[in-house]
């Protein structure tokens, strides 16, 4: 996606060319039509005068139409989602915020999003904690460590990763990661159960836990965070670094007193772009963990669920007024994601402030 | 700065420029060495999990970095070794993962796939036959996806055309807003969204269609996105060349604007592709997929690729998850092929600066 710095365009040759043929019908044109009416026309729209060519108009038309149809197609989702989830809502007997259990179509019926909402921010936290720093760590990795050809070839590497499909991470984290999982469960029950979070009720079961999706989540963040982080440490001005070398520093020196500060807003931007990723995560969910209407902060433990993985895993069996209680619960997640991506607006946006004299 | 600057003392002896230094082999060594101990450690203990022998590995060979680097080279080396040890742990630790992702699909993928496998349907096989294939899947896909890029491309490119070359007005303003929510919907809710419309208001029947519009949802903002930073790159004499021709704007933008900037554009657009190729949520609430060939996207269900894979894996036999891990495979070198025809496009039609 990105064009290398070398090769940014300085008068390029295909753009002069398509300038220099434009140049030639135009000018052909005027030669072959010399009526007055057609000479006027082309007089009037050179000097702007304010009678606008056909084309153009055709033309900013069309792109203003695209640009409204996305409004269009936004302000429909959310009305959309909004009215299917009222009526669920109000037809629901329990509290919608607060309540366990998922049964829309019990009589009455009760179902609420609490589990599922704990769940998901539980998970996504869980791989931002982990996907942070060692995202952070290859990020440096390639632009600071790395001899060139490794750290290119090894950038390009995490791109392509990047774009591995969610349902594979689901059946590798079933298979592969879940069994491996049981160990390190087992490891921390003994010598961390007493933080409470790590305590296992169930010692021994298959590790489908908040923690192992957490883990897989952060496999699958890892390369969105290097990629956004890497391009951030790479526009460091040089200056910079060099005045830190100046003076003695070294090269961790170097890095915490002129990369760092330069690029944290970009990180925790970087961060969020993942954590929003995270909460939306259906398929690698719904594959690893083993649901439950239970509420545990033992994070080893099986049960709970995730807003987007409950969908996915409700919507075969829901009656109509079932999907509708499932639209409420994504327009839930919809809200979570929409809070976490204006935090991470809001940060860029300062950082553009703060980063006025960047040379 | 503080750091550097009040500490001069840090150094080992204020005559010589440079302090006491460990030989460049040390980081191999203590490698070396922390990976035997660690493999030593988890036989020793029984440790069921090569995981935690990695883990265990990792955690030796950085102290061991800062132990030797404290005693040797003192405070301020130790620190830098200490972040340069680290670094390269996070480097291993995410390798190991990611490759091993890729490893593991390659060798279960690779046994199954051969020339039944990528020309038969499911239609009739039992979970437990080893014949059939996702002939079926991959039709879905390509099509599903080729409607989609006929949707999402021109309007997305009109979008960042719009925002770009006639920017500046409220309504810009307003779509780039919201072209930032947009990119912030999940996809199991552009799914829902599309459901709730096209299905259970309009009545539509599931269709491969309908997968392809809840994609569009999701493809159009990456491609504003990726356009847009494009269309920025174009240097404004370009356009005021053109203009000061009296060309009109809409032909400067198609033939000169746009033609500068295709490379990107058709990059962004790929890379966009292979993101909602893999993507399994929506479609499954849409497609309703099915285990025959049909090869029209607007009649009756399809299959695609990630559906086919969850719903092989989801049968538990030996031989559907074998299927579903032959998918996975092919599902993956589709994706791959895509990010590198996009960087080949991206590398051919980037603009010289002399050619």
């Amino acid at each position: 996606m990105e064009i290398p710095p070398q090769d940014t365009p300085q008068g390029d040759p295909p753009a002069t060319t398509a300038t220099a043929e434009l140049l030639e019908t135009s000018s052909a044109r005027g030669r072959r039509s010399s009526t007055a009416d057609q000479l006027g026309n082309e007089k009037s729209t050179s000097i702007n005068t304010g009678s606008k060519r056909f084309g153009d108009v055709v033309f900013h038309n069309a792109a203003r139409g695209s640009g409204i149809l996305v409004l269009v197609i936004m302000a429909a989702i959310a009305s959309f989602l909004i009215y299917r989830s009222w009526s669920a809502i109000t037809a629901d007997h329990t509290n919608f915020l607060t309540t366990f259990a998922w049964s829309p179509d019990d009589t009455p019926s009760t179902f609420g999003v609490a589990v599922l909402v704990y769940g998901t921010i539980v998970s996504s936290l869980i791989a931002l904690v982990i996907a942070l720093p060692v995202s952070v760590g290859i990020a440096l990795f390639i632009s600071h460590y790395a001899p060139r050809r490794v750290a290119q070839a090894f950038g390009y590497t995490v791109d392509l990763l990047a774009a591995v499909p969610s349902i594979i991470f689901g059946i590798w984290g079933y298979m592969f990661l879940v069994p491996q999982m049981g160990g390190i469960n087992a490891w921390l029950n003994t010598y961390l159960g007493w933080t409470y979070i790590f305590k296992q009720q169930y010692p021994g079961s298959a590790a489908r836990s908040l923690f192992t999706v957490g883990i897989l989540l952060a496999i699958m963040i890892l390369p969105i965070i290097t990629a956004v982080s890497r391009e951030i440490f790479r526009q460091v001005p040089r200056m910079h670094e060099e005045a830190a070398l100046a003076l003695g520093a070294t090269r961790w020196e170097v890095i915490r007193m002129s990369v760092l500060p330069f690029g944290r807003a970009g990180v925790i931007s970087a961060a969020i772009l993942g954590l929003g990723r995270a909460l939306g995560e259906t398929m690698a969910v719904a594959l690893v963990l083993s649901t439950s209407s239970a509420l545990s902060l033992h994070i080893t433990d099986y049960g709970g669920g995730t807003l987007a993985a409950n969908i996915a895993n409700s919507f075969a069996e829901a009656s109509p007024f079932g999907v509708n209680a499932l639209i409420a619960s994504g327009l839930v997640l919809f809200v979570i994601t929409l809070i976490v991506n204006g935090a991470a607006r809001i940060i860029i946006q300062r950082r553009k402030e703060y980063s006025g004299a960047n040379a | 700065m503080s750091d550097v600057l009040s500490k001069p003392s840090a150094m080992a002896d204020p005559l010589h420029i440079t302090g006491r230094r460990l030989p460049g082999w040390t980081p191999a060594a203590s490698a070396v060495a922390s990976v035997a101990v660690a493999a030593g450690i988890g036989a020793g203990f029984g440790l069921a999990s090569k995981l935690q022998w990695g883990l265990i590995a990792v955690l030796l060979f950085v102290g061991a970095q800062y132990i030797l680097a404290v005693t040797v080279e003192g405070r301020r080396q130790a620190k830098d070794r200490l972040a340069t040890s680290l670094v390269w742990a996070a480097f291993v630790l995410a390798v190991l993962p990611l490759f091993g992702l890729i490893y593991y699909t390659v060798s279960r993928g690779i046994k199954v796939i051969n020339g039944t496998f990528l020309t038969h349907s499911m239609a009739g096989v039992l979970a437990t036959d080893t014949d059939g294939g996702l002939y079926h899947a991959l039709i879905g896909t390509l099509e599903q996806i080729g409607l989609t890029i006929v949707m999402a491309a021109p309007i997305g490119v009109l979008t960042a055309v719009f925002l770009v070359e006639y920017g500046g007005n409220r309504l810009s303003k307003v779509v780039t807003f919201f072209v930032d929510v947009m990119m912030g919907v999940p996809s199991i809710v552009a799914g829902l969204f599309v459901l709730t419309v096209w299905i259970l208001v309009l009545d539509m029947p599931y269709t491969g269609f309908a997968g392809s519009l809840a994609l569009t949802i999701l493809m159009i903002p990456t491609v504003v996105r990726s356009t847009e930073e494009m269309l920025k790159l174009v240097p404004n004499e370009l356009r005021e060349a053109s203009l000061a021709l009296g060309i009109p704007k809409w032909l400067t933008i198609v033939r000169v604007v746009i033609p500068t900037a295709i490379g990107g554009i058709t990059t962004g657009i790929m890379l966009a592709v292979a993101r909602v190729t893999g993507e399994t949520a929506p479609v499954l609430l849409l497609v309703f997929t099915s285990a025959v060939i049909n090869t029209n996207p607007f009649s009756n269900p399809q299959s695609n690729l990630p559906v086919f894979i969850y719903q092989e894996f989801n049968l538990g036999t030996n031989a559907s998850q074998a299927d579903a891990w032959g998918g996975a495979l092919v599902l993956i070198v589709l994706v791959m092929l895509l990010n590198l025809v996009a960087r080949g496009i991206a590398r051919w039609k980037a603009p010289k600066a002399s050619r």
